[in-house]
């Protein structure tokens, strides 16, 4: 293996020392002089026609600058893809989720412009709606939008091998029934934007965006003006997961249509009730899960009928529902899949990205009726997955699973080893199985996930590597690190690619007037994509130094070496300077005056193909094993977790405290949605739009985290990385659930698995 | 308008503040200081805890009169200049934060908590910041920094 001096090596994070002094700047902590406050108001319905909207009375509210309503965006609307688009910034003619926005006013104050909001007459005719996706997909069902036949927004059918021919040879089939829960995000930062609108044309939002790069041609769209007069500039993001902060917001239209009209900057930020009411939350989906096997434990075939529920708009939807079936035949040999899958729209807040997304939903019905059959069949937990396991591709050679997505490394195998060897698991039945109340259990799930995921559109990450005569570096990409640490590792990447040391490299967030245009942070792409461009904008810039030094020393550009900072001749080491006396040689006499290394990424870059499912979703895959005990008051219900073991395949680590924190706290967040996390609604309504009442994991609530790694060295990422943000929050909800089973005997295969479930399952298993 | 004086960061400030202003309003709109966040404004998150007569509160909670006559530390007044606290310099070595939108409420729930258990057992720690939410991190690299802060400050005395 290459000696480093930077990759792989245990480093605090770039942006540590200002986000613990309380120094970095968030959107809300963003004021300009003269500024007004905009808020919104929400609709009361979940489906209704807006008759009328009379603003006339908060008009003349003192403080009150301008207000508008849906009809003053010109009837333009937003959407995923160009047949996707059915969003507009306000309700026009009608509203379908409840708190969906119908007015915006902008006020000297926010007490002022919610005062406003409170003076709005909206004329309402209610029209009956429609909860629950599989009622809605029926004939007859209320019409979420007139044009859409049985409310399906999305439907994929996809058939690969022939499921009914495996099903019929297979010694066992088994048919279930599983339901993902409402789960959201749950960051603490609600979404915030303050924006300036230039009469000369040009706007300048400062925005919690994730993927900053949507709203910038969101808001080109929509304001019919130029990309080149757009400007995103990028503060801290205070976490992102996908979904809400993915997306342009009815806050951020209106903030810039009414800094538009009153020629004065607008601040809009949500507050956490308008967030849980209307975040753009992961979808709820009910999987129909059909699974073969032969006597001896191997996989035959898996048909999965998802049906998901959309909400009121379409949003990023077709993709949620290609990753909830593309990555099925992952990571176990599946020679049969067929897949039937139909978002539909409701009369609830709209169903998006969450981390995880997609695979979560379809992974966890796959462990548990996996595990469920096993034990049918008499095979050990462990047993059955390593027969069914994908092996490691010897080194230039690819798998290739039945829909063809394709593998370089997979680590599945070794993943589940290390954990089986772990005292949690290997000691379990030495563990005490009973005290008192409590049942203990350990369970344990083997799961995969994409990295470096693709998109419709624009794919290519890019990076510029600036030299400053001193030595010292920009390191200028469109990346977002919305809290992941993708500006640390892409840091480190530059550091060692150049041989400088970590603190010489100054990462420059985004600013859209400056930075490359970038797809965003999702699907785990950043470290993978935006990396390789890092790596390839150094390797060009360091060309030009090289050749600098190379002519400075009369030798051949290839017989000099750069190294933490120190630049030599490989064979002489007398010729040696320091990296910031190459720098001023090479910026004042080199090649040019101006050192600059561009790159952009190439993996990755075919289309999604939504129609058959046929291809990769991602640039490569990461692979994960989790153990997890749990013990379970037989009495009460109450869940303990204590512990987690997680093994990962994410290639080679790069930034090991940034993976290790990201693995961490996906697996907390998995947590959250096993046991705790779930959206009470009734008819449209949240009935839980607090953290008080919708239940995150705390400090008390979560287990003691032991991580292994796997390393893997994936030759599609750089340095061998894959994705290590999301594979744990999809092996956490099957390792918890069968860890449950083996402490209450009980299958639960509804999410979250809550002490009220519990309860009524053990009071039915007993009367059994 | 009321009339208020309260200490903050060792600075005394006379202020006006409307009766439903929040110690959360004072500080970041009057004071400027932006380093103590918003979440929820309910009291629910602890994104806003600073510290009040040596105990960590909810700042959104607390009425700005109420805070009148009081000593406030809020994330800006814990570094000495360029030298962090060591609560903050054990977050940025143990990998205690990824967003940091939690970072500055939880970093003075631990400063409340070590100021009175200087030694404090792993289950004292995680009471110790029980009602500050992290989404990032699952806690568990925030733990490891509050115990690394803990024994890095015996060792200075």
């Amino acid at each position: 293996m290459p000696e480093y001096s930077v990759i792989g090596k245990p480093m605090p994070r770039v942006d540590a020392r200002v986000k613990v002094t309380g120094q970095a700047k968030y959107a809300a902590d963003y004021s300009l002089p003269g500024m007004l406050w905009c808020k919104l108001l929400r609709s009361p319905h979940p489906h209704a026609r807006i008759l009328g909207i009379d603003t006339s009375r908060a008009e003349r509210l003192p403080g009150v600058k301008a207000i508008v309503t849906g009809k003053d965006f010109g009837g333009w609307t937003w959407g995923w893809m160009p047949a996707t688009r059915d969003e507009p910034p306000l309700a026009v003619d009608k509203v379908r989720y409840m708190a969906e926005a119908v007015a915006g006013v902008a006020a000297i104050d926010e007490d002022a412009a919610e005062e406003a909001c409170e003076l709005i007459r909206v004329d309402y005719e209610e029209l009956p709606g429609v909860f629950e996706a599989e009622e809605a997909m029926k004939e007859g069902a209320p019409k979420v939008h007139d044009y859409v036949q049985n409310n399906i927004s999305v439907e994929y059918h996809w058939n690969f091998g022939d499921v009914e021919k495996a099903f019929a040879e297979s010694d066992i089939v088994r048919e279930d029934r599983f339901r993902t829960s409402r789960a959201t995000h749950g960051y603490l930062e609600p979404p915030a934007i303050l924006a300036s609108y230039d009469p000369s044309g040009y706007i300048t939002v400062w925005a919690a965006k994730q993927s900053p790069y949507f709203p910038y041609r969101h808001l080109a769209a929509c304001f019919k003006l130029p990309l080149s007069r757009i400007r995103v500039i990028q503060p801290f993001i205070g976490g992102g997961f996908g979904g809400t902060k993915n997306d342009s917001l009815a806050g951020d239209f209106c903030a810039v249509l009414l800094s538009k009209l009153t020629g004065r900057p607008v601040k809009y930020v949500e507050s956490m009730e308008e967030e849980l009411t209307t975040s753009r939350r992961r979808h709820s989906m009910v999987v129909y899960s059909k699974m073969g096997a032969k006597r001896d434990g191997t996989l035959t075939a898996i048909q999965h009928r998802v049906i998901a529920d959309g909400g009121g708009y379409t949003a990023i939807g077709p993709l949620t529902m290609y990753l909830a079936g593309f990555a099925t035949p992952l990571p176990y040999k599946l020679p049969n899949f067929k897949y039937d899958a139909y978002r539909v729209f409701t009369n609830n807040p709209i169903g998006a990205a969450m981390r995880g997304h997609g695979i979560t939903h379809s992974r966890f019905a796959a462990e548990i009726q996996m595990e469920m059959i096993a034990e049918e069949l008499g095979i050990g937990p462990v047993e059955m997955r390593m027969r069914n396991a994908i092996d490691n591709p010897k080194p230039g050679t690819i798998y290739e699973a039945v829909n063809k997505v394709t593998l370089k490394t997979c680590g599945i195998k070794e993943c589940l080893q290390k954990v089986a060897e772990d005292p949690l698991w290997r000691d379990r039945d030495k563990m005490p199985r009973k005290e008192g109340n409590i049942s203990w259990g350990v369970g344990l799930s083997g799961t995969s996930y994409l990295g470096g995921a693709r998109q419709m559109g624009h794919q290519s990450c890019a990076a510029v590597v600036r030299i400053c005569e001193d030595g010292t570096v920009n390191l200028i990409t469109g990346a977002t690190d919305c809290g992941q640490g993708s500006d640390t590792v892409l840091c480190m990447i530059a550091a060692e690619e150049l041989g400088v040391k970590l603190e010489d490299i100054d990462l420059k967030r985004v600013d859209t007037a400056y930075t490359p245009v970038d797809p965003g942070s999702y699907g785990s792409r950043v470290t993978i994509l935006a990396g390789q461009a890092t790596q390839k904008a150094a390797r060009e810039a360091k060309k030009q130094l090289l050749e600098a030094a190379a002519k400075t020393w009369q030798v051949k550009p290839e017989e000099v070496e750069i190294r933490e900072g120190q630049v030599f001749v490989k064979s002489d080491r007398q010729k040696s300077m320091p990296f910031g006396k190459l720098a001023r040689i090479a910026c004042y006499s080199g090649t040019g005056a101006v050192i600059l290394g561009t790159g952009y990424s190439s993996y990755g870059i075919e289309p999604l193909d939504l129609t058959t499912g046929i291809g990769n979703g991602g640039t490569s895959y990461s692979f994960t094993s989790q153990s997890a005990r749990v013990g379970i008051d037989m009495e009460t219900g109450k869940i303990t977790i204590t512990d987690f073991v997680i093994a990962s395949d994410c290639g080679r680590l790069l930034s090991p405290i940034t993976a290790e924190g990201q693995i961490e706290g996906g697996a907390v967040q998995g947590l959250g949605q096993t046991v705790y996390e779930d959206f009470m609604m009734d008819k449209g309504k949240t009935l839980n739009p607090t953290f008080l009442d919708y239940k995150m994991p705390l400090s008390m609530d979560v287990p003691g985290v032991k991580l292994i790694d796997v390393e893997t060295n994936d030759p599609d990422g750089p340095f061998g990385a894959k994705e290590a943000s999301e594979g744990s929050i999809v092996s956490a909800p099957p390792a918890v659930i069968s860890a449950i089973h083996d402490a209450t005997g009980v299958w639960f295969k509804e999410l979250p698995v809550t002490p009220e479930k519990i309860i009524r399952a053990l009071k039915l298993s007993s009367r059994a | 308008m009321k009339q208020v004086k309260l200490t903050v960061n060792g600075t005394l400030h006379e202020l006006s503040v409307k009766p439903w202003e929040t110690l959360l309003d004072v500080i970041r709109e009057h004071l400027g200081l932006t380093g103590t966040k918003v979440g929820c404004g309910l009291g629910e998150c602890g994104a806003c805890t600073v510290i009040m007569d040596g105990k960590a509160v909810n700042s959104c909670l607390v009425l700005a009169v109420e805070a009148d006559g009081k000593q406030i530390t809020t994330i800006e007044g814990l570094a000495d200049g360029d030298k962090l606290h060591p609560i903050q310099e054990a977050f940025v070595q143990q990998g205690g934060l990824q967003c940091g939108f939690c970072t500055p409420g939880m970093i003075m729930s631990a400063k409340a908590l070590l100021d009175e258990t200087p030694n404090p057992t792993e289950e004292e720690i995680r009471r110790g910041i029980a009602g500050n939410f992290c989404r990032c991190t699952g806690y568990t690299k925030i733990i490891e920094s509050i115990k690394a802060a803990a024994k890095n400050m015996q060792g200075v005395k």
